[in-house]
């Protein structure tokens, strides 16, 4: 293609819009020269993740690369356009000639006309040195108001939580969100919100704003005239185009605002352009950065004489607020719909279909997006299955299933036709990859898994080799040794590997023999392999000593138990805690001290806990139906028999548990690996929940199960995670990368679509039926007992490095200063 | 006699610290020698090796209870802590070579094993 020499481009506006434009047409390999002016002192950064500056990111982290060659004006305003002379005028006393100019000036915050509006104290959310002025404000206030429930309000709301303010949300219309959700949704997101700390008012307007003795802002006035005090104010009540500098130059505007261009982004005059948010295209302004990015290519591909146009985008939102998921797809309405609700999980989904209920038309989500990424893409197309079925997490669904023309990334329009094509055009083996060439993945991130799927269905190995020792997966080792009746570790690593194996396989080795039934974790060659907590059947603290955990099944111990607990700690001086799993932790023992800590406590009738193995740790209860007067099951019952059933299964990771007596779901049942929730007619499965670093909420796998069909389903999904789960993977991680998610999972386990089921529950039984308490067997064993020393050649003598000091009354380890050492 | 593993000159300070069959394939134990705590690993084919038990990353007297196994061929110890990787040849840190654990000759001796911290 031919471009037109040395063309000098004028951009007005520094902004994401503008970036992407210059970023395109360098890229592209224009060869004029490109000026850009942005009124704000830095140049244009990523405002979609602008909160993030708040909590730690710098400026540096979200300014994006300016291309080489092109040359950025910042702290420069535009004032005016000459059009007849082809120039622009800038607020720095110069002006600028161009062949092309490029309108990218966003837009501004609206602040309605409230009285008090301009005092100090008053802000908008906007640009970084909008958040600069906000925090400084915050560092002497109590409370905060932010006025608008719409999506950047809610983030507004956030950002003056996270600052430490007693925060307000006002909103106008009569929910929260209202472009994204409907009032279903937004009562479910309003009862997460609150559950936080922050106070939502709804349905209602603000008379005005006043000041305190000192000039500043104090309180907010609502128009029944109650007042909320407050020393800062944000206002987040929409925005409004940038367009002044087109109408004062006479292009033509929209009736509301906006820069009227064509669908090559072009405005009324040839030689300009208008893109981003200030731009009125086909018909309507855009606020997500998604279709300003599109429009940005638009005109970038048509500056560099092509005919792409811009003919409207999808508006779908998915978003994480304040710990909540939100999303929405397609149209808000529909002929037919059906609906989810379950308000105590805090989770709405609804699907919109077509009168003859066969087309996705939209969706909406709160608390769970999961249909939003399997569904989105079937909008306007054929359901992919059952409506009701696709409320739970899109079941079923995969990428293979989409065609190729659908949109797997929504924020940078990239279909999935792209993406294989990508990858097997340039051979890409990762994300990264399909990041670089395609742009995919890039902006809100949300269409990574999508991404990861795609790769593997298009056959490209993920780098499933557990370490240099093995090339197989966990799931593969753990086939093989259960087909081929391996029992020792030398013996599989001498067939399938190279080596001496490492700390990586080593312990997974051991996990797999231990999961098959095959031995005493300490028996022989298996010691070798153990971690140290596996090796020493306690947990490693930071001081080199030790913590036990004996069981207490479901939480329910007699007051004699109790009282062991309470001697054993005091005679060998422990440190006692109670932990989250309701049991009780005993922490600062010294090798040598463990086995003479189990048998106290064996003898008491405890036994291993097993809170230092990748296993299952505690079946948590609520009290249920016997002493509360809302339960509906006996929740300590079932809780004691889980724990008690699954206690000592060796797992990819460990495994958590809770049972409720009731949906009140006192014993938090969904953030575990496996949750009971007690029904009227028996009792609800939840899986893959999990709390840590990424919670997730687990989903409802069955329904109203007996005991009986409960344990069985248990059974089956436990070894069905055992079987094919990766290393260190819990349950949740497994549960999104399985192939067919839920759907999948219960085909397999409720269905026995892959015939199994037999097998699973023969080695559940078998689990069941040999399982030893591992301190009894240690202290049993005289052989077992001969580690448990800090010197081999000095067994009497305690290791001199550990020494305690005291605080609130107990232990506290002394820590070795590290440089000292190192020196 | 026989020398499994000798890495030091000046060799004429041993201390027998434990008998060969004390030690499991695979495994370390910590034996105090003098005042100083030292980690001595016993590895597959047989040979012995001996480091400083402290664990430079940690600031704790633990690398006798790390994961016994090989780095491309090379004969390890992970510590059990945070999983830092230390050769028992060199005592260098695989995962950080700025960073090494001292290393001490050991040997065996009519079945005991010896250990030199001279
Ligand atoms: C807190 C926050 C969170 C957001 N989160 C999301 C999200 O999750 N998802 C999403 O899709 N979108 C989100 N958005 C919206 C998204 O940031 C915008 O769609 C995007 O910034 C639009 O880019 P733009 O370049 O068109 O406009 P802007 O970002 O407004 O940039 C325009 C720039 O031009 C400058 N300018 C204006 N007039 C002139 C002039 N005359 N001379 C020189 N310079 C001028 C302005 O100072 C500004 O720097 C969020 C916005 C905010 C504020
Ligand atoms: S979950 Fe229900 S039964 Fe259990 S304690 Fe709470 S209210 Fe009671
Ligand atoms: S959908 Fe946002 S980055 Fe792909």
């Amino acid at each position: 293609m031919k471009v037109r020499q040395r063309m000098r481009i004028v951009v007005a506006g520094h902004g994401p819009t503008a970036h992407r434009l210059i970023e395109t047409l360098v890229e592209r390999g224009f060869d004029g020269t490109i000026t850009v002016f942005g009124e704000e002192p830095r140049p244009a950064y990523d405002r979609v993740a602008l909160t993030s500056y708040l909590s730690g990111k710098s400026v540096d982290d979200l300014t994006y690369r300016v291309p080489d060659g092109v040359s950025v004006r910042t702290g420069v305003k535009v004032v005016g356009v000459d059009r007849a002379a082809r120039t622009v005028a800038t607020d720095a006393g110069y002006s600028e000639p161009y062949d092309v100019l490029v309108l990218a000036t966003g837009s501004a915050p609206f602040v309605p006309p409230v009285p008090g509006r301009d005092l100090p104290g008053c802000f908008v959310y906007r640009t970084i040195d909008d958040l600069d002025a906000i925090r400084e404000a915050s560092r002497d206030a109590r409370a905060g108001v932010v006025i608008g429930g719409g999506l950047l309000g809610l983030e507004a709301a956030d950002a003056l939580r996270g600052l430490g303010l007693e925060t307000h949300v006002v909103e106008m219309s009569g929910w929260l969100m209202p472009r994204q959700v409907d009032e279903g949704g937004g009562s479910v997101l309003r009862n997460h919100i609150e559950a936080l700390g922050l106070t939502v008012h709804t349905g209602a307007g603000v008379r005005s704003i006043e000041a305190g003795p000192d000039g500043r802002v104090a309180a907010l006035v609502r128009p029944d005239g109650e007042a909320v005090d407050a020393q800062v104010v944000v206002f987040s009540a929409g925005v409004r185009p940038r367009d002044e500098l087109a109408r004062d130059c006479g292009l033509e505007v929209g009736e509301r605002g906006g820069i009227v261009v064509d669908e090559g982004m072009r405005t009324s005059d040839e030689h300009i352009y208008a893109i981003g948010e200030c731009a009125l295209a086909a018909g309507m302004v855009y606020g997500l950065v998604a279709p300003c990015f599109a429009q940005a290519e638009v005109a970038a591909d048509r500056i560099l004489l092509g005919s792409a146009a811009f003919t409207g985008a999808d508006m779908s939102t998915k978003l994480k607020l304040l710990g909540v998921e939100v999303a929405q797809f397609g149209a808000m309405s529909g002929a037919l719909d059906v609906t989810y609700m379950d308000p105590v999980a805090g989770v709405y989904k609804r699907l919109f279909v077509s009168d003859d209920a066969t087309t996705l038309l939209g969706g909406i989500c709160v608390g769970d997006a999961g249909p939003y990424n399997a569904l989105r893409p079937f909008v306007g197309r054929p359901l992919p299955g059952a409506p009701s079925d696709l409320l739970f997490a899109g079941a079923g669904t995969t990428s293979t299933d989409l065609p190729d023309d659908a949109q797997v990334c929504s924020c940078n329009n990239v279909t999935k036709g792209r993406i294989c094509a990508a990858i097997a055009d340039k051979g890409l083996t990762d994300v990264q990859g399909i990041k670089d060439c395609t742009r995919a993945g890039t902006t809100c991130g949300s269409c990574v898994p999508m991404l990861k799927q795609i790769l593997v269905k298009s056959g490209v190995d993920v780098g499933k080799a557990l370490c240099e020792h093995f090339t197989h997966s966990r799931a593969e080792l753990f086939d093989i040794v259960s087909v081929r009746g391996i029992t020792t570790f030398s013996q599989l690593i001498a067939e399938h590997g190279t080596g001496r194996g490492c700390d990586i396989c080593k312990p997974v080795v051991a996990s797999i023999l231990a999961s098959l039934g095959r031995g005493h974790i300490l028996d022989g060659e298996q010691a070798t392999l153990q971690d140290t907590n596996d090796h020493f059947l306690a947990n490693i603290q930071k001081n080199g000593t030790y913590s036990v955990v004996p069981r207490i099944p479901g939480g329910e111990i007699t007051p004699d138990k109790l009282i062991v607990i309470g001697e054993v700690a005091r005679d060998f001086g422990l440190y006692t805690k109670i932990t989250g799993g309701q049991r009780i932790d005993l922490l600062g023992a010294r090798v040598e001290q463990l086995p003479a800590i189990w048998r106290r406590l064996v003898e008491a009738g405890f036994e291993s806990g097993h809170a230092y193995g990748k296993a299952l740790r505690t079946v948590k209860s609520c009290v249920g139906s016997t002493w509360c007067r809302y339960g509906v099951q006996d929740s300590v019952g079932l809780a004691i028999a889980l724990e008690l059933r699954y206690r000592g299964l060796r797992s990819p990771h460990k495994l958590k548990s809770a049972v409720s007596g009731c949906a009140r779901e006192c014993a938090e049942a969904r953030s575990k690996d496996f949750g009971v929730i007690a029904t009227e007619q028996g009792w609800n499965l939840y899986v893959g929940g999990n709390g840590g670093f990424k919670p997730r909420h687990a989903d409802l796998l069955a329904a109203d199960l007996s005991t009986d069909d409960l344990v069985r389903t248990i059974d089956r999904f436990l070894m069905f995670y055992i079987r094919t789960a990766d290393r260190l993977q819990r349950t949740a991680a497994w549960l999104e990368g399985l192939d067919g998610g839920l759907g999948y999972l219960r085909e397999v386990i409720m269905e026995d679509s892959l015939g199994i089921c037999a097998d699973l529950d023969a080695q559940m039984e078998r689990h069941v039926a040999t399982y030893v308490d591992e301190w009894r067997a240690a202290i049993e064993d005289p052989d077992k007992l001969r580690r448990f020393v800090s010197f081999v050649n000095a067994p009497g003598i305690p290791d001199p490095s550990i020494s305690f000091e005291t605080e609130r009354d107990q232990i506290k380890p002394v820590l070795i200063p590290l440089e000292a050492v190192r020196s | 006699m026989t020398i499994l593993n000798e890495t030091a000159t000046r060799t004429d300070r041993w201390t027998p610290v434990c008998s060969y069959t004390d030690l499991l394939p695979e495994r370390g134990a910590a034996v105090l020698v003098g005042t100083r705590q030292v980690a001595v690993f016993r590895t597959f084919d047989g040979a012995l090796y001996a480091l400083g038990n402290f664990d430079p990353f940690s600031g704790a007297y633990v690398l006798s209870r790390g994961i016994v196994g090989t780095r491309g061929g090379e004969p390890t110890v992970a510590s059990p802590m945070h999983k830092q990787v230390f050769s028992l040849v060199t005592g260098v840190c695989v995962d950080d070579p700025g960073v090494a654990v001292p290393t001490y000759p050991i040997r065996v001796t009519d079945g005991t094993v010896e250990v030199s911290v001279v």
